[in-house]
C-alpha cells in the first residue's frame, strides 16, 4: 500500500519538477513583460527534439545538450527580435495571439525538420531502478529532481542578489520607474525570453528520456507548465514551483489510484477550480500589477 | 546652455499635449515650471526623459541633439526624473531601491552615493531593509529623490515631488531641494505649488494648455498680476 502510494509520489515529484520548470519559464516572461509567452512548450519541445538530434549524429550527451540550449535560446531571442519587438506598441492581447503563432509555426518547422515520429533519448545514468522505501525510483527521476532544484536556487540568486536580477524584479513592480533609472526595457525583454527559453530546453531534454520527443510533446507539457504558473500566481516563482509539484502529484495519484485516462483532466479541473475561486492562485500576491 | 529645448510638440495619438514648447535650464540653475492641471508639464518631462517621444522639435544636452535617444541612454547622460506620485518599487527594499537608481553607475559610484544618501537621510538608512511601500509618504519622496541622485544626475527633473505631503513635509522637501541646489546640482523644478516653487526658484516658467505663456525669473513672476491671479489665488 505504502509502496504504491510512495511511487505515485516520486512519479507525481518528477513531472512536477519538469511543470515547475515551465511554470518558471511563463513566469518569468510575464513578469518582465506581461506576456503569456505560449510558444513556452515549443522551447521544451526544441531542447528535446535538439538534444536527440545532436545524440544521432553522434556528440556525447553533455555536448548535445548545451549545443541543445544554446540553440532553443537563440530561437527564443529570435521570437523576440522577429516576432515580438517589431509590434512592441501592440496591445498584450496581441503579443499573446503572436506567441500562440510562434508555437504553431515552431511545431510546422520541427515537423518538417525533423519528422513527426517519436524519438527516445537515452537516459543519462541508465534505466536501473533504485528502490527507496519499496518503490523503484529511475536515476533519470533523480537527475530531474537535482537539475531543478539547482536550477531554482540559481534563479533565486540571479533575482535576489544580482543587479540585472533586481533590474527585472523592479521591471515588473514599476516599468516607467525602472525605465527611469536607465533600465532598458528590450534587454528584458530580451533576457527574461532567453532565460525562459533555457528553461525550457533543460526541461526539455531531461524529460525526453521518460516522455519520448516528438515535435507535438510541449503542447501537453506547455499547458501544464501554464496551469503551474497560474495555480501559483501568475507572476510568483516560487509559486509556480509549488504550482508545478501540486499539479504533477495530483496528476500522479489521479492516475495511479482512479485511472490514467483522466489524468490529463486534473491539471484542467486544478485551473478552473483556480480561476473561480482564487483567481490570484493559491500563493498570488498584489505587488506585480503594472502601473 | 545645459538643456535646450526648441519647438518641442508632442502628440498622445492624434491630441498634441505640447505646443512649439522653447526654454532652457542653464547649468547650476534651479529653474521652476508651473501651471494648471492638464497644462502638460509631466508630458514635458516625459520628452525630456525619452518615455514619451517627440513630434516635432529639438531637444539638446550641451548643444547636443538627444531629441531621439533612447531613455535609457538619457539617463547615462546625466538626465534623471524623479517621476510624479514617487513611483516606488514598493516590495523591495529601501536599499534595493537605491541601488536600481543606480543601475547605469559602476559599483564603486554606487557604494560611495548610497553612503552620502544615507548620510544625507539618515531614516533611510535606518529603514534600508524595509520594503519601500511601508515608509511614510514623506519618506517615500526622500527615497524617490535619493533614488534619483543615485544615478549621479547632472540635470534633475522633479515633478510636484510636494504632492500629497502635509505642510510641514512640504517644507521639509523644498529644503531638499535648495539644498541639493546649493550642492551645484541643476534642477527642473514642476510644482503646482507655484508660490513656494517661484520663491525659489533662479527662473520660472509658466504653462498654460500645452504651451509656454510666461518666462521670466522667479522673483518677477511671482509678482506678475497674471500669474498672481492664476496660480498664487491673490
Ligand atoms: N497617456 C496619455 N494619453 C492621452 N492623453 C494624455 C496622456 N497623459 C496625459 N494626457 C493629456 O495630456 C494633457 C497634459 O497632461 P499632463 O499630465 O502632462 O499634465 P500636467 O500638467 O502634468 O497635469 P497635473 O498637474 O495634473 O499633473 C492632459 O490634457 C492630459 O489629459
Ligand atoms: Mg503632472
Amino acid at each position: 500500500m505504502f509502496a504504491e502510494f510512495l511511487q505515485f509520489l516520486f512519479s507525481g515529484i518528477t513531472v512536477g519538477a519538469i511543470y515547475a520548470l515551465v511554470g518558471l519559464g511563463f513566469t518569468i516572461i510575464y513578469n518582465a513583460s506581461h506576456i503569456i509567452n505560449f510558444a513556452q512548450g515549443e522551447f521544451v519541445m526544441l531542447g528535446a527534439m535538439s538534444a536527440v538530434f545532436f545524440v544521432s549524429v553522434g556528440m556525447p550527451m553533455p555536448v548535445a545538450m548545451l549545443l541543445a540550449i544554446i540553440i532553443t535560446i537563440f530561437i527564443g531571442l529570435a521570437l523576440v527580435k522577429l516576432a515580438i519587438e517589431p509590434a512592441r506598441n501592440a496591445s498584450i492581447v496581441t503579443l499573446i495571439i503572436i506567441t500562440i503563432g510562434a508555437s504553431i509555426f515552431l511545431r510546422g518547422a520541427a515537423q518538417v525538420l525533423w519528422g513527426r515520429n517519436f524519438h527516445s533519448l537515452a537516459p543519462i545514468s541508465g534505466n536501473d531502478p533504485i528502490m527507496i522505501g519499496g518503490a523503484a525510483v529511475l536515476p533519470q527521476s533523480l537527475w530531474i529532481l537535482g537539475s531543478a532544484m539547482l536550477i531554482v536556487m540559481a534563479l533565486r540568486y540571479f533575482f535576489d542578489r544580482t543587479l540585472i536580477g533586481k533590474a527585472i524584479v523592479a521591471s515588473a513592480h514599476n516599468p516607467l520607474a525602472a525605465r527611469l533609472a536607465g533600465i532598458n526595457a528590450r534587454f528584458v525583454l530580451l533576457l527574461s525570453f532567453g532565460l525562459s527559453a533555457m528553461l525550457g530546453a533543460v526541461a526539455g531534454f531531461l524529460i525526453a528520456p521518460i516522455s519520448l520527443a516528438y515535435p507535438s510533446v510541449g503542447i501537453m507539457l506547455g499547458l501544464k507548465g501554464f496551469c503551474a504558473a497560474v495555480l501559483g500566481g501568475l507572476g510568483n516563482p516560487m509559486g509556480a514551483v509549488l504550482g508545478g509539484l501540486i499539479v504533477g502529484i495530483s496528476e500522479a495519484m489521479t492516475a495511479g489510484y482512479i485511472s490514467s485516462a483522466y489524468k490529463d483532466a486534473v491539471a484542467f479541473i486544478i485551473i478552473l477550480g483556480v480561476l473561480f475561486f482564487r483567481p490570484s492562485g493559491l500563493f498570488g500576491i498584489r505587488g506585480t500589477e503594472r502601473v | 546652455m545645459l538643456l535646450g529645448i526648441k519647438e518641442l510638440d508632442c502628440h498622445y495619438g492624434r491630441i498634441q499635449a505640447l505646443h512649439g514648447i522653447d526654454m532652457a535650464v542653464d547649468e547650476g540653475e534651479l529653474v521652476a515650471l508651473v501651471g494648471a492641471n492638464g497644462a502638460g508639464k509631466t508630458t514635458l518631462l516625459r520628452t525630456i526623459s525619452g518615455i514619451e517621444p517627440a513630434s516635432g522639435g529639438s531637444i539638446t544636452l550641451d548643444g547636443h541633439d538627444i531629441t531621439h535617444y533612447s531613455s535609457d541612454k538619457r539617463v547615462r547622460l546625466g538626465i534623471i526624473q524623479v517621476p510624479e506620485g514617487r513611483q516606488m518599487f514598493a516590495p523591495m527594499t529601501v536599499e534595493d531601491n537605491l541601488m536600481i537608481g543606480g543601475y547605469t553607475r559602476s559599483g564603486d559610484e554606487r557604494s560611495e552615493t548610497l553612503e552620502q544618501v544615507f548620510a544625507m537621510f539618515p531614516v533611510l538608512k535606518e529603514r534600508r531593509h524595509n520594503a519601500a511601500g511601508t515608509l511614510s509618504g514623506g519618506q517615500q519622496q526622500m527615497l524617490a529623490i535619493s533614488r534619483a541622485l543615485m544615478a549621479r544626475p547632472r540635470l534633475l527633473l522633479l515633478d510636484e515631488p510636494s504632492m500629497g505631503l502635509s505642510p510641514l513635509l512640504v517644507d521639509e522637501v523644498f529644503a531638499t531641494i535648495q539644498k541639493l541646489r546649493d550642492a551645484g546640482t541643476t534642477i527642473f523644478l514642476v510644482e503646482q505649488n507655484a508660490y513656494m516653487a517661484l520663491a525659489i526658484a533662479d527662473r520660472g516658467y509658466v504653462m498654460e494648455a500645452g504651451a509656454i505663456v510666461l518666462a521670466d525669473s522667479g522673483e518677477r513672476l511671482i509678482v506678475n498680476d497674471r500669474v498672481k491671479e492664476a496660480y498664487l489665488g491673490l
